[in-house]
């Protein structure tokens, strides 16, 4: 049960670069939603296990290395199997346009590529989190 | 436009003129020098670059040894005066291609390179005893460098003519890039090592590259980006010395890495003071005798972070200006973007642009005829003075906290960096920082560029090459190899000859920093945000 949209922040696969995920984290924050950063280099078992452990309404992959097309449907599958498929799964990083739609397919339609303001994640999620916060509380 | 007043200028007001006044307190003789004279702030040569030119150091690999090579010698062909080398995630993190954490990520940002199988074909037809190569690798950078060293004496090339650098900074990994493997201080005992075993048998190796070019594009303002670098560099030499060597032995080898951003002034000043810093630093701190331990020498690269995935031939220019900055601030060597680089790894055509830009600005501008040419402008002098006092505020709080390591320990460089990415985000999104093509002179309907895409097919070769290797080589001569080196992380013996047994064995990369690893475990970060 809670009020404000609960939002685990993570950094699948080897790459450290970071500076994208923690200015994001801090975006929501200061959007008033309660966001949890897992840290570098999870798996995509740990970061659906924190989705579930935090009660997360979303869970926000940021991935720079190429990795995604690994990372993304093997996290989507993992919610599947927990019973956690409302939790709303968004991507940020170097996201070709040609692997947009493949993203799609599996039914992740945040995709936010280089240059995205922070101000167009706040409200992505926002539009497509609250329904399932106003349902839970 | 009024004064910038984003979190790069934080702190530092910009005047609308800059007098005589303004360098009132600059004493030529003292802070500035000719070139070639200390402080060295107008450079560590006499001659600049009518003597030599900066070298033109384009930082490539993707997919497989065998596709690198081939840009290699492309780049060297187009006019390319030395090597640098962009390994992958899994080398960098020293894990084999077959590790579950190396799924997807095997040839995608660089070139994955498992055992010396693959070094022998990555530098295949290339002469290493007349080209110089820089590996940017921090975690496993002494078995890479032990890698490059027995690819060279199975050519039967002279280990001690070799002439090159190894990033081996492991401090900015904690900082900003992340891609360390053990805790800070076995990491900095593997650093030493480095340092030791090249001021014995490799002169012309430059055994580390302290890089703040990682730091800027973590989020940190030029002043940050000039502290803590230089900041590392005192923690490295510090740790040379305690580890028993003369600092006049190791500290020529030392070299810098920088980046050029956008603010085209306050970058060649940066270089500027950072010349006149480390002189200070390594002559009056560490009572270093030999003007080579007081020169501060530097590669740059210009600002990835800059570029913009809308209109992306808007890079090329900013690319130009930056690495204009560079060569006016005296780099030894250049690094130029690629136009698509924010959205890829850079086609050959696009590399190809980025070496031109440099060409153009060494052959063409006159930039290079006259040493320092900015030297003695008032503006340019007084950000020198401000960026270095900037700098020496922050030794003064790093120094308090015990040094680079304990403020490492405590989060304290990655919180500013942290934060002055946050303010530097906002200052974008609120328009107060202009992004063109981003956040003004936008356009719709884009036409996109084609970049280059790695498939997973550098995946499978590498496995069958790790296959290959494994199969082929004496397995009881790399048990001992490996077991020798575990005992030597143990008993403090230098790991640089123990490692190069085990890679004439062929051990693999993954199975070296295993051993490591089980000594020294692996290092967790808090995370911050």
């Amino acid at each position: 049960m809670h009020q404000r949209i609960r939002v685990v922040i993570a950094k699948p696969g080897l790459d450290g670069h970071d500076r994208g995920a923690k200015v994001i984290a801090r975006a929501l924050r200061d959007a008033g939603m309660e966001v949890i950063y897992t840290g570098l280099r999870q798996t995509p078992e740990q970061i659906v296990s924190a989705a579930l452990q935090e009660d997360a309404d979303v869970i926000g992959l940021s991935i720079l290395s190429g990795a995604h097309m690994h990372i993304c449907p093997r996290v989507v599958e993992l919610l599947k199997e927990k019973g956690l498929s409302g939790v709303l799964v968004v991507v940020g990083g170097i996201i070709p346009d040609s692997d947009v739609p493949k993203l799609n397919a599996i039914g992740i339609e945040g995709i936010f590529q280089p240059g995205t303001p922070m101000q167009t994640i706040v409200e992505f999620i926002n539009r497509h989190a609250r329904a399932r916060v106003a349902a839970d509380s | 436009m009024g004064a910038p007043t984003d979190a790069v200028h934080a702190k530092r007001v910009v005047e609308r003129l800059y007098t005589s006044e303004s360098i009132a307190d600059v004493d030529y003789t003292r802070d500035l020098g000719d070139p070639g004279q200390f402080p060295y702030t107008r450079g560590i040569h006499a001659s600049g670059y009518r003597g030599k030119p900066w070298t033109m150091r384009q930082f490539a690999g993707f997919g497989t040894p065998e596709e690198t090579n081939e840009r290699y010698r492309q780049l060297l062909k187009e006019g390319g005066t030395g090597l640098s080398v962009a390994f992958d995630l899994p080398t960098l993190m020293g894990r084999d291609p077959d590790h579950e954490l190396a799924l997807g990520e095997v040839g995608k940002c660089g070139v994955n390179v498992a055992s010396l199988a693959d070094m022998e074909v990555l530098f295949d037809g290339i002469d290493l005893g007349a080209i110089t190569t820089s590996m940017t690798i921090n975690g496993p950078a002494s078995i890479i460098l032990a890698m490059y060293v027995v690819a060279a004496e199975q050519r039967g090339t002279d280990v001690r003519a070799l002439s090159g650098t190894i990033q081996n900074d492991i401090l900015k990994e904690f900082i900003a890039q992340k891609e360390f493997i053990y805790p800070p201080r076995p990491s900095m005992r593997l650093v030493t090592d480095v340092f030791a075993f090249c001021a014995e048998h490799m002169p012309r190796w430059n055994t580390i590259s302290v890089s703040g070019y990682h730091i800027r594009e973590a989020g940190a303002t030029a002043a940050q980006e000039l502290a803590f670098t230089l900041r590392d560099g005192i923690e490295y030499v510090q740790y040379g010395i305690d580890a028993g060597l003369d600092v006049d032995a190791f500290a020529p080898r030392i070299s810098f890495f920088f980046n050029s951003h956008s603010d085209f002034f306050e970058e060649l000043a940066k270089f500027r003071a950072a010349r006149r810093i480390w002189a200070r630093v390594m002559r009056d701190r560490f009572k270093a005798k030999s003007p080579r331990s007081w020169q501060l020498r530097f590669h740059t690269q210009t600002a990835g972070v800059s570029l913009t995935a809308q209109q992306p031939y808007n890079n090329v220019v900013r690319t130009a200006l930056q690495a204009m900055a560079a060569v006016l601030g005296g780099t030894q060597s250049l690094h130029t973007n690629a136009l698509d680089e924010a959205l890829a790894l850079p086609t050959a055509e696009a590399a190809t642009l980025a070496l031109r830009t440099q060409q153009i600005i060494a052959e063409e501008t006159g930039i290079t005829d006259v040493v320092d040419p900015l030297g003695g402008s008032y503006y340019v002098e007084a950000l020198t003075t401000a960026l270095e006092k900037e700098a020496l505020e922050y030794f003064a709080n790093i120094d308090a906290m015990g040094g680079m390591v304990p403020a490492i320990e405590r989060g304290y460089p990655q919180r500013e960096i942290a934060e002055s990415a946050y303010r530097s985000q906002k200052a974008i999104e609120t328009g107060e920082q202009v992004i063109v093509g981003v956040n003004r002179f936008t356009a719709d309907g884009e036409t996109p560029i084609s970049t280059l895409y790695i498939d997973e097919e550098a995946q499978n070769r590498q496995l069958a090459r790790l296959e290959d290797v494994r199969r082929r080589r004496d397995a009881g001569r790399v048990r001992t190899a490996l077991d020798a080196l575990e005992a030597g992380a143990m008993n403090g013996t230098n790991t640089m000859p123990l490692l190069l047994e085990a890679v004439r064995a062929y051990a693999t990369l993954g199975e070296m920093c295993d051993s490591l690893r089980k000594v020294w475990g692996e290092y967790v970060e808090d995370a911050i945000i």
